[in-house]
């Protein structure tokens, strides 16, 4: 998987004003490429408005890190909150973008990353309500799984972290907008045809008029 | 209404079969001292609540591993490959919640509450049909509050009558267990006489606050994780 187009891609996502969850994962690996005068605010749901880079040994705080476990640092005008304040703000929709990891996804906006039964179930952290309550949910995640099946599919089998959630899906060979028609392709991989990237799609795609590469 | 008392003495009010609401969130918040007392104490059947299992060897995956905790209340365990694994071959309970619905939870008990009205995870398998009721117009489930015997909390500060100050992302779930419990224990390496810590500055008004035990020093369990540098 080229994780680095994925991540230069959803860097196109943010815009400058916006409060932004970035989940565990390739979303979180996200903000290391964002310049430094970019005026977001990253929310961590751990309770932090302002959270920012990754540190190092020398300047790490042991009590203050991300959600995902990284020793971040953050910028002027962050603040610290409890885990109920956090959530009231992710609740009550003031977060503008979520970006956010999946195991399956489909073409009704349907998301599940929190549980393959019997197997790895690292539980729901705080999926259902950032994929719930935020303005716009983006979901980055590799195409295919390691033994080629389509993670973007007709219908999620996993357990379901939210229904009709996603708005959009980028991943390392195509971004898709999920429409009430059903998944639009806008943009394509410079390494796949649009013949090879149906076959490897469980979903039906329809082909955005204005379709480009990316 | 002098509420300092040694570690020992602490813990031993802690019986078999309690039910344990740990702070932290990772590393920050997370009582490693008293955690490693209970270890120590051997106290069994106990029914942890912490919005994490830690990672392998630290915190409270050492209670688990010890077969301390029959039954874990969290949101989410992926830093913990082998609690996930116990938890697939039937060696421990994990019941999951939203994260920001079990902070409620939490709080909801604190506030003196039983339940409130949610609409996440309506239509998931987290939830039961019969919990679902029809207010205001809308499609609603009922989510109970959560309380507990006992808190285990880390403060970076607490004076003499445990008002308590948290340090950075170590408040997390801390100042909802300290209301939530009924029995709250606080460890904190500082320490201070009536009048040190700022009123308007207090996270949790020592109103919760049952004990407190004083840290001579943060161990190296406090310190930063080396390996999470390397990923």
């Amino acid at each position: 998987m080229n994780v680095n187009r994925i991540l230069k891609r959803a860097a196109q996502e943010i815009k400058p004003g916006q409060m932004i969850n970035l989940g565990i994962g390739l979303p979180t690996m996200l903000i290391e490429h964002l310049p430094d005068d970019l005026d977001v605010l990253i929310q961590s749901e751990n309770g932090i408005l302002g959270s920012w880079k990754k540190t190092d040994r020398a300047h790490a705080d042991p009590f203050l890190i991300d959600a995902g476990g990284s020793y971040v640092t953050t910028r002027p005008g962050s603040c610290f909150f409890d885990s109920s304040v956090s959530f009231a703000m992710i609740r009550r929709g003031k977060l503008d973008l979520t970006l956010i990891g999946a195991f399956e996804v489909d073409e009704l906006g349907g998301l599940a990353n929190w549980k393959i039964p019997g197997r790895f179930s690292p539980g729901i952290g705080g999926a259902m309500e950032l994929a719930q309550k935020t303005k716009r949910v983006v979901v980055l995640c590799s195409h295919n799984d390691k033994h080629g099946n389509s993670k973007i599919l007709r219908k999620c089998q996993l357990p379901l972290t939210a229904s009709a959630c996603v708005d959009r899906i980028i991943t390392d060979k195509a971004v898709m907008d999920v429409t009430k028609k059903g998944l639009l392709l806008r943009e394509i991989s410079e390494d796949i045809s649009l013949i090879e990237l149906q076959t490897v799609t469980d979903a039906q795609l329809m082909v955005s008029k204005q379709l480009k590469r990316f | 209404m002098n509420k300092r008392q040694t570690i020992e003495e602490a813990i031993a009010k802690i019986t078999s079969g309690s039910t344990i609401m740990v702070g932290g969130f990772g590393c920050p918040g997370t009582p490693f001292t008293l955690i490693d007392e209970l270890l120590r104490q051997g106290q069994k059947d106990l029914t942890l609540i912490k919005n994490d299992a830690n990672e392998n060897s630290i915190g409270i995956a050492k209670l688990i591993d010890n077969f301390q905790v029959k039954k874990l209340i969290t949101t989410h365990v992926g830093l913990n490959r082998k609690v996930i694994e116990m938890m697939n071959q039937g060696e421990i309970e994990i019941e999951f919640h939203p994260q920001g619905i079990l902070a409620e939870k939490i709080r909801t008990a604190g506030a003196g509450s039983y339940g409130f009205l949610s609409d996440i995870g309506l239509d998931t398998e987290i939830t039961d049909v019969e919990d679902i009721i029809e207010w205001q117009g809308k499609q609603l489930k009922i989510e109970s509050a959560i309380n507990a015997d006992f808190a285990l909390i880390h403060a970076a500060h607490a004076d003499y009558y445990g008002n308590l100050i948290y340090r950075a992302s170590a408040i997390n779930f801390s100042p909802l267990m300290a209301m939530a419990a009924e029995h709250v224990i606080v460890e904190t390496p500082n320490f201070v006489s009536p009048g040190e810590l700022k009123p308007e500055s207090v996270h949790t008004p020592c109103a919760f606050i049952s004990s407190i035990v004083v840290l001579d020093k943060l161990s190296e369990q406090y310190d930063l994780l080396e390996h999470h540098f390397e990923r």
